[in-house]
């Protein structure tokens, strides 16, 4: 029936910097009531929504009633690949990201948080100006090489210092001007990889240097391999996707530079850009052994508590 | 000639003691000692007699001078008439970081100007945190006929413009070394400046700019000067363009590659190879950027003489590092990131004995979600397999006393232990202690310790250890530790030999600054900032040391009371008078 190729979004997932599994009921009812209205193709039960949410935050960074006001939750939670986050004992301590949320923002000052020498839980590297202790120009040299990599991201983060900004300000200007551009053209080739989906004998390519982020990359893969498959529902959402019937019958899966295959979703995103060689969007009955506790999680995820 | 004789043998006439004891005549002791390259070597003899004061200042030709505030260009020019090479530094090391506001000083035009007065044939500049304008440049340029080797680090206040007046006037430029600056890169077309006639290049370096150059005009003029033996690309210039230019230099000794990833043929990719082990002298490797494990082979076989490899702007992972460092046996120096992961570093330690100094680079210094890059593991295996490590620079997220200890244990001749745990204030991670044994560990095993950057969760119980057995040590740098005016006034009150001492975010008061009194006068620097130390303090320290200069940096909004930043050296130049409103001198 219809093969959706949807990576788990769920806006009552984590937000931000956590991966925390909280606030999952504001979200939840206005979750089901458009699965409701969908409801034919899908048939996963209510309490799925909740470990659904669960799972890759995508797209939610803080923007979860954002999402699920959106129909787009209607694709979401009915049928989708599973990712490394579906299975939270492979999923790292991420959770525990506690104290001050240093999520990306590098470099910046926070106001007002002071270095306590007793606490035991240091304040994030990222608050302070001038540390870690790396010259401005390796700093801008590490700016650029990343954004070259993720093809885009405001890298104020990096720049915003507090007093001297306007040094570093220029000095990231003199850089960024120009590498951007060449280094995104040098490194194209390299944002390839090809990507193949059992039960389709073509693989396709696609650009990892045009993405950012996981979301953005499955809704990628899903308009490359199933839009043909797909006509039903075509939401015109940023994040929208093709129905998928039937349980999760795809995990979306990448060869590592080691020789690895591990499961989309576990590592930051820059990470995995620097790591993947190809992708290969399995059938979830192959995919044994690349989660602990995946074949168990098969049949019980729908019953999985939050 | 003639009135600088008069002058000697006026010198050797007041000096009657040494006359009588000794007949040495002043041009054999000034050819002895003109041989004495080492500027404290030099320190010692001018301290003798007068003689051989008097001696040592005719035959010194390079001077070095390590605060640029310490001394006026006018004294130095006076003392020294025969300088043809100088090294200057300029601004505290933490400008580096930013911690400097940027218009703080530091600005070589007035040194230039005396020079071109005192020293017209003068050969060498090298500048370290200087601020250096495009005038300035061209004045440098057109003043100094003999002019032949420039290098600028840490530098800022310049274009390519000032470049371009380098390369268009300088007619015996040897070399011309751009490191790590803030430059102002407006465009390629400096290289272009350097005349068709102009053979004398030595050492070329221009990794730091980011624009594209004229790789014609590059080419050509590699072509042309045969006796070049440096050559530090930047990341405009492609694979197929550097193997164009190796082609033409064989004999390079030094090597910065341009950016390291291109699609190339099979055949390109064999030229590459082939143009790249035929440099057999090659010792030295970098640039690299964006080197990925598909071209890396390309370098195998050029690796067999490497002694320093700077794979610090090329996120490896360890499997190719693993594999490059198989053909790297004589490595002694090597920069990576830590995308390497503890992995590769088992790799350093399995594959180079005779390292010497290793420095790792956080590849992603502000995400500290994700515990990645490396860990103690990385470094106790680097020590277990280099027994001659006597230089490290290890930025980690997790480290242990224990790990430490085994390190030192292993390495015992370490000269400078520069270990940075990210996040600040962090403890021993698995026994949640502090890190004062690590340091302790350090100093009390590493007696030839010269300098020390200390992190982690420290009390004043490390300053104890540092003080105490640090008997060598020359710099230490200090952040987010201690508890007490205590830990400060043990390192003041031991370390004889201290000559550098900066802190940043430490609870030391005015006790604490105000117990080196004696001290800073033995020292260059000392730079306090976001301690507890008072404006009240810092005018007492002012007052009672009139060799000192003593400067306060205000940050907006703050305290009037609170000296945020304080900058203390020596000076026989008394205060300066080129400090901007920021700074206020004490």
């Amino acid at each position: 029936m219809d093969g959706g190729l949807v990576l788990l979004g769920g806006g009552s997932g984590g937000n931000g910097g956590g991966g925390g599994s909280s606030g999952v009921s504001t979200t939840e009812s206005a979750v089901l009531s458009k699965v409701e209205v969908v409801s034919e193709a899908c048939s996963y039960p209510a309490e799925t929504e909740l470990e659904l949410g669960l799972g890759l935050s995508l797209g939610s960074g803080g923007s979860s009633t954002g999402k699920t006001k959106a129909a787009n939750s209607s694709w979401g939670e009915c049928g989708r690949i599973l990712t490394a986050k579906d299975f939270p004992s492979v999923v790292s301590q991420r959770t525990n990201n506690g104290g001050p949320s240093s999520v990306a923002v590098s470099g910046t000052k926070r106001a007002a948080e002071s270095v306590s020498h007793d606490s035991g839980s240091p304040t994030g590297v990222s608050q302070v100006v001038g540390w870690p202790p790396i010259r401005a120009y390796r700093m801008n040299s590490l700016v650029n090489q990343a954004k070259a990599q993720r093809g885009d991201e405001g890298d104020s983060g990096i720049g915003e210092k507090d007093k001297p900004k306007d040094a570093l300000k220029k000095k990231l200007n003199y850089n960024g001007k120009q590498t951007s551009s060449a280094t995104v053209n040098e490194k194209g080739y390299l944002g390839f990889v090809k990507v193949n989906m059992d039960g389709i004998p073509i693989g396709r390519k696609v650009d990892l240097n045009a993405h950012s982020s996981y979301e953005s990359l499955a809704q990628a893969l899903e308009d490359m391999f199933l839009r043909s498959a797909n006509s039903l529902e075509k939401e015109p959402l940023t994040m929208a996707s093709k129905l998928l019937d039937g349980s999760s019958e795809f995990v979306l899966t990448y060869e590592d530079k080691e020789g690895d295959w591990m499961l989309v979703g576990d590592v930051p995103w820059r990470m995995f850009v620097r790591s993947v060689r190809r992708l290969r969007i399995m059938r979830t009955s192959e995919a044994n052994g690349l989660a602990p506790r995946f074949n168990e999680s098969n049949d019980r995820q729908r019953s999985k508590p939050i | 000639m003639e009135s600088s004789e008069l002058k000697r043998s006026k010198d050797s006439v007041n000096s009657c003691e040494s006359a009588r004891r000794s007949s040495f005549p002043d041009e054999v002791l000034e050819r002895v000692l003109s041989l004495l390259k080492s500027h404290r070597d030099r320190s010692s003899v001018s301290l003798v007699c007068k003689d051989w004061y008097n001696a040592e200042r005719w035959s010194r030709t390079h001077v070095f001078i390590g605060n640029c505030y310490s001394v006026s260009p006018e004294i130095v020019a006076r003392r020294f008439p025969r300088i043809r090479s100088v090294t200057l530094k300029g601004k505290p090391r933490f400008s580096d970081f930013n911690l400097v506001p940027e218009n703080w000083g530091a600005d070589i035009h007035a040194w230039l100007v005396v020079f071109a007065a005192e020293y017209p044939f003068l050969e060498e500049l090298r500048l370290k945190r200087m601020a250096i304008s495009d005038e300035s440049l061209e004045f440098l340029a057109v003043s100094f006929p003999n002019f032949k080797a420039l290098s600028l680090l840490s530098c800022d206040g310049f274009s390519t413009n000032g470049l371009a007046a380098i390369a268009t006037h300088c007619k015996n430029l040897t070399e011309l070394d751009i490191q790590e600056n803030g430059i102002d890169d407006i465009g390629g077309s400096w290289l272009s400046c350097f005349p068709e006639s102009f053979t004398t290049l030595e050492v070329l370096n221009f990794a730091n700019l980011t624009s594209d150059i004229n790789f014609d005009a590059l080419e050509k003029l590699v072509g042309r000067c045969k006796s070049m033996r440096v050559l530090k690309l930047n990341r405009s210039v492609s694979l197929e363009q550097l193997q164009r230019l190796l082609v033409n230099a064989p004999q390079l000794a030094e090597l910065g590659t341009g950016l390291f990833s291109q699609e190339l043929t099979i055949r390109e990719y064999e030229e590459l190879e082939s143009a790249l082990s035929n440099c057999k002298n090659m010792h030295t490797l970098s640039g690299l950027w964006d080197a990925t494990g598909i071209y890396l082979p390309a370098l195998y076989l050029a690796c067999t003489h490497l002694t320093f490899l700077n794979l610090s702007y090329a996120a490896l992972q360890s499997v190719e590092l693993a594999k490059l460092l198989a053909h790297c046996p004589q490595l002694k120096r090597l920069w990576v990131l830590d995308t390497v992961e503890d992995k590769g570093l088992e790799a350093v330690g399995l594959n180079c004995p005779l390292l010497e100094e290793l420095r790792v680079f956080p590849a992603d210094p502000f995400d500290d979600e994700i515990v990645h890059g490396v860990t103690e593991a990385g470094f106790v295996a680097v020590s277990f397999g280099c027994p001659r490590l006597h230089y490290v620079l290890y930025f980690c997220r997790q480290m242990t006393n224990a790990a430490v200890a085994t390190i030192v244990q292993n390495c015992p001749d370490f000269t400078h232990f520069r270990l940075c745990i990210m996040n600040p204030g962090q403890p021993d991670y698995l026994t949640n202690e502090p890190m004062d044994e690590a340091f302790g560990a350090v100093v009390r095993t590493c007696t030839k310790l010269q300098r020390l950057s200390v992190s982690g969760l420290l009390t004043d119980l490390t300053f104890e250890y540092i003080g105490r057995y640090a008997k060598n040590l020359e710099t230490l740098s200090v952040a987010f530790a201690g508890r007490s005016d205590w830990g400060m006034q043990c390192v003041l009150g031991g370390c004889p030999k201290l000559r550098k001492l900066e802190i940043r975010d430490c609870p030391f008061g005015n006790a604490a600054l105000l117990s080196g009194l004696e001290k800073y006068e033995s020292m260059r620097s000392l730079w306090m900032s976001a301690c507890n130390v008072t404006m009240n303090g810092c005018r007492l320290l002012a007052r009672e040391m009139p060799w000192l200069n003593v400067e306060v940096m205000k940050e907006d909004g703050s305290d009037d009371s609170q000296a945020d930043k304080v900058y203390v050296y020596r000076s026989i130049a008394g205060p300066r008078r080129d400090a901007p409103p920021s700074v206020l001198t004490l």
